[in-house]
């Protein structure tokens, strides 16, 4: 992968009146790649897309495109083209026509224009498509010749405002695949805008999260997962279960967290953060990184015992689906419910509601961050 | 193109600028019928005398106001006859097509449909003439068989009332039956369920559901009728509505008298507008 | 409604006996007579009283004298082919004038300011087709407002008259017409997505032909039923060519009620009736069939 940059943002902001939409967003994407914006909506992710078009100018800040700077260049004279969130094919044009509007912008060839059109469709895999309407195709089909009307025109950029919204939920899993083979066929640069995280994560090499029009963390969608560096992260990417707590004692990387509830986690910090003796801190800790076990002892509080948190309760309820089966399991201590996940040996197959489980859980699987609005946004979101 | 379409200033402005223009179109003669009724001279013309209200109150000739010209005033009660008959009969007549046309089936419903659309594709000159044509047949026809001359039916108030409901009809069942479509029958058959007759259904339930369309239709039949033209003209007798009368004095040529009658014609016209988008917008509140 | 039940009436339909019901029978009785007496009727007889010749106090003989009249006589066939090309005319500046203001309200504008607009288009037309004529006349006439304003504004020396010939007639009929085609238009418009003109843009289309080839062709039912409506208003208009047009170049409405009011003779003045009501109806068949729309969508 070259180091060439195919889009740079410095410091872009965009205001409507009093409303920041898009607060101070920098970022630089390498040639080639999968760079995904996930963020709830109205988190500024479709205004910051349609600058990149060209369709909203930004307030202050530079957007670059292949080192260009594009202020002021319309949308029609970007090397960056647009897949639409409903697709905006034209109806009063069949299938080939829509593929060649822009090329005859261009002023190219009508034999060009037609080989062009002939290869772009082979390469979305409908070489007879070209005669066909609009009304004719499916639903996937559609999303491949919007993609390749964009396609054919060899932008610097392929801008995509989630198309897959509004595909059923077989054909969405399937497109993830299919637009992730695709990009790295063609090798040109995709910016995908999002709000579901399944989508992010499955087709990209990058993810920038974003919240309130600013970006929270830019990196892998590995990254984003296990070193989420904000607590909307922790909350928003992946499941999570959250606690409230402050901070008892510090010692080493680790920290004794008490409940508002009543108990006490320990916790492991992340690099580069910093805590003190008597903050508040949101806790969270994935579902998959509980381990369970059925019991019979007496009910307790969280608490650290053998190095693992330990926690007991009841199953208040079973959520079977298949191997992401998960227990929605209540501390009757306190009243805290915890999402775990089964085991996908299916070893708790037989797991029924109102067993008491001793749940546990590493320390270092225990994610703090200051407490925050945030937080609790990420995981209403 | 659209707002999120950058465009130069200059064309912003010179797109705006033509809109403008474009209003200042429409509005012109409006405006100017209504400040000439105002205007201190005996005809609706420039120069500008200065303000009067004679054109209205005005009493002694040269100088009589809307509301002293007998013939005036006369021609505006026959209007206003004209329109209150056509309207009830086309607010009826078209409430019994809406329910003929959407709730039940009978022999030749298409080509029936397509023939009470007709009266918006017939030039009203041409409605005229053939009504009148047709009245003057039966007026012989009635002679020559039974020897009386059915006067009735010679150029006059009752023609011109037959004429203007012979099309106003259509839009009163097209806008009654767009209602009545999005009716939902399930309201009526609960009506019955709950002990209703049929009768007492349809009168309970449904006519007040179709209330709004009918006074908005029957504002609009209230409105054609008194400013139709070309039908009225070739149906008119010795007593002429309004619209008739203002026209042959526009020919002679007339003193702002005229201005003033248009002035209140466009203030009546303008409530009774209102009134029916008010009614309307009722109408999109209903649930659909 | 009906005197026989529900019940056996859809037993009665399920059997598809073709009897009408006595309750679709009498609320059938208003629409006969309507459209029998009031529409079919006349429309007949002015046709049969087109294809008869006088010959002497009620009595008459079936002829073509009408129409051979029509066609031998240039006045009236050169006043027919005028009031058809005038109102292709007159329909065209109605849809250049009118489209752009359309696309004004329908595209660029949002929210209330878009539905004030849309109003003040429609104010007009609530007000009678005469006193807007009148409106016109008071503007246009050798003593009027515009004739006054160029002579204050030293554009002119004398006074100068407006009235009366082709233009004036023009500025008259695309007046009176205009809302019959800013308001198909405004809705159809109405159902173009943006995002189809951000896409003909992001694709490196400019103004010009996005409107050629994404929303003219998107409009196009719209435009169709406009300018049907527009050409059917205005070949029949007789209010507007009586007073703003020339005294030379005669309305064919204005030969119709001359041969009726002036000269009495019914007979030709029923033939150029139906002519005119025969170039109407082929104007409007040609103009659905080309649009593939049907006449009961256009009054949608």
């Amino acid at each position: 992968m070259s180091t060439q940059l195919d889009l740079e943002c410095r410091q872009v902001v965009k205001s409507f009146g009093k409303f920041t939409a898009v607060d101070n967003v920098s970022l630089e994407i390498p040639q080639g790649s999968f760079f995904s914006i996930l963020g709830p909506s109205g988190c500024g992710k479709t205004t910051l897309l349609r600058m990149l078009a060209g369709f909203i100018e930004p307030t202050t800040g530079d957007i670059r495109i292949k080192d260009k700077s594009m202020l002021g260049v319309p949308p029609n004279k970007r090397p960056a083209n647009m897949v639409f969130q409903h697709l905006a094919l034209f109806p009063m044009m069949n299938v080939a026509e829509n593929i060649a509007y822009g090329l005859k912008r261009r002023k190219i060839g009508q034999a060009e224009i037609d080989r062009k059109v002939a290869d772009v469709l082979e390469r979305v895999s409908l070489p007879d498509a070209g005669e066909k309407r609009i009304e004719q195709l499916s639903g996937g089909q559609r999303q491949r010749i919007a993609i390749a009307r964009s396609l054919v025109l060899e932008p610097a950029l392929l801008l995509l405002d989630e198309p897959l919204g509004a595909l059923d939920l077989k054909l969405r899993e399937h497109m993830k695949v299919e637009l992730k083979q695709l990009q790295h066929e063609v090798g040109t640069t995709f910016v995908y805008i999002t709000h579901d995280q399944s989508e992010a994560l499955v087709m990209s090499d990058n993810v920038a999260v974003m919240n309130e029009g600013r970006f929270e963390q830019v990196g892998t969608p590995q990254d984003l997962y296990y070193n989420p560096s904000t607590a909307f992260v922790a909350g928003f990417v992946g499941d999570a279960n959250r606690w409230e707590g402050r901070i008892e004692s510090l010692e080493g990387g680790q920290a004794m967290v008490a409940l508002e509830e009543g108990g006490v986690i320990a916790t492991s910090f992340a690099p580069g953060t910093s805590f003190s003796a008597g903050e508040t801190v949101d806790l969270f800790v994935r579902p998959e990184a509980i381990v369970i076990e059925r019991s019979k002892a007496a009910q307790e509080k969280a608490r650290l015992s053998g190095g693992k948190n330990t926690l007991s309760g009841v199953v208040q309820n079973l959520l079977f689906d298949g191997a992401n089966s998960r227990a929605l399991v209540r501390d009757q201590a306190t009243g805290h419910e915890v999402m775990v996940s089964l085991p996908q040996t299916g070893a708790f197959s037989d797991l029924k509601s109102g067993e008491a489980l001793v749940l546990s859980w590493d320390v270092e699987k225990t994610r703090a961050f200051k407490a925050t609005k945030a937080a609790s946004q990420g995981i209403a979101a | 193109m659209i707002p999120s379409i950058p465009q130069s200033k200059f064309s912003t402005r010179l797109y705006a600028a033509y809109v403008t223009l474009f209003f200042l179109y429409l509005a012109a003669p409006l405006i100017v019928v209504g400040v000439f009724a105002f205007n201190d001279s005996l005809f609706p013309s420039m120069p500008w005398n200065g303000v009067t209200f004679d054109w209205f109150l005005g009493t002694e000739s040269p100088r009589v106001g809307v509301f002293h010209d007998s013939q005036l005033l006369e021609s505006i009660g026959y209007s206003a006859f004209i329109a209150i008959c056509v309207t009830l009969m086309a607010v009826a007549v078209g409430t019994c097509n809406a329910f003929l046309f959407e709730r039940h089936s009978f022999p030749f419903k298409n080509i029936l449909y397509i023939v009470a659309l007709m009266p918006l594709v017939v030039p009203g000159v041409i409605l005229g003439i053939s009504m009148l044509v047709f009245a003057n047949s039966l007026v012989n026809g009635i002679e020559d068989l039974f020897g009386f001359e059915l006067d009735i039916l010679r150029p006059g108030l009752f023609l011109v009332i037959l004429g203007q409901f012979a099309f106003v009809t259509t839009i009163t069942t097209l806008v009654i039956s767009a209602r009545l479509r999005k009716f939902d029958t399930s309201l009526e058959e609960a009506a019955l369920n709950l002990g209703a007759t049929k009768w007492e259904a349809v009168q309970t339930i449904t006519l007040p559901f179709l209330k709004p369309a009918m006074i908005g239709a029957g504002i609009v039949c209230f409105l054609m009728s008194f400013e139709n033209f070309n039908t009225t003209l070739m149906l008119v007798g010795s007593d002429s509505p309004l619209t008739i009368t203002m026209f042959d004095r526009l020919k002679q040529g007339s003193t702002p008298a005229l201005n003033a009658a248009s002035l209140m014609l466009m203030v009546v016209s303008g409530g009774l507008a209102l009134i029916s988008v008010f009614v309307q917008r009722d109408r999109t509140a209903s649930p659909e | 409604m009906s005197s026989v039940s529900t019940l056996s009436g859809t037993a009665e339909q399920e059997r598809k006996v073709p009897v009408i019901k006595l309750g679709t029978f009498l609320l059938m009785l208003p629409l006969l007579l309507w459209l029998f007496l009031l529409i079919i009727l006349p429309h007949v007889d002015l046709l049969m009283v087109s294809l008869r010749e006088k010959l002497g106090y009620r009595e008459y003989a079936f002829s073509f004298q009408n129409y051979i009249e029509f066609f031998t006589e240039p006045l009236y066939w050169n006043t027919f082919v005028r009031t058809a090309v005038m109102s292709i005319i007159a329909t065209v500046i109605t849809l250049v004038v009118g489209f752009p203001i359309s696309y004004y309200i329908a595209k660029v504008l949002k929210g209330k300011k878009r539905s004030l607009l849309f109003m003040m288009c429609l104010i007009p037309f609530w007000v009678s087709e005469l006193v807007r004529t009148f409106g016109w006349m008071i503007l246009l006439r050798e003593s009027g407002v515009i004739s006054s304003f160029l002579q204050w504004a030293g554009v002119v020396d004398g006074p100068v008259e407006m009235l009366y010939n082709d233009a004036s007639l023009m500025v008259g009929l695309v007046y009176t017409s205009m809302l019959f085609m800013v308001v198909p238009l405004v809705s159809v418009l109405d159902t173009l997505d943006d995002s189809l003109i951000e896409a003909g843009y992001d694709l490196g289309g400019n103004t010009f032909n996005i409107l050629r080839e994404i929303v003219i062709p998107h409009a196009m039912p719209g435009i169709a039923s406009g300018c049907i409506v527009v050409f059917m208003l205005t070949l029949g208009n007789y209010l507007t060519p009586t007073l703003l047009g020339g005294k030379d170049g005669l309305w064919f409405t204005e030969q119709i009620y001359n041969q009726f009011i002036t000269r009495f003779n019914w007979e030709s003045g029923s033939a150029f009736g139906f002519l005119l009501l025969i170039l109407s109806s082929a104007i409007v068949f040609v103009g659905l069939k080309l649009s593939r729309q049907t006449l009961a969508d256009t009054v949608k």
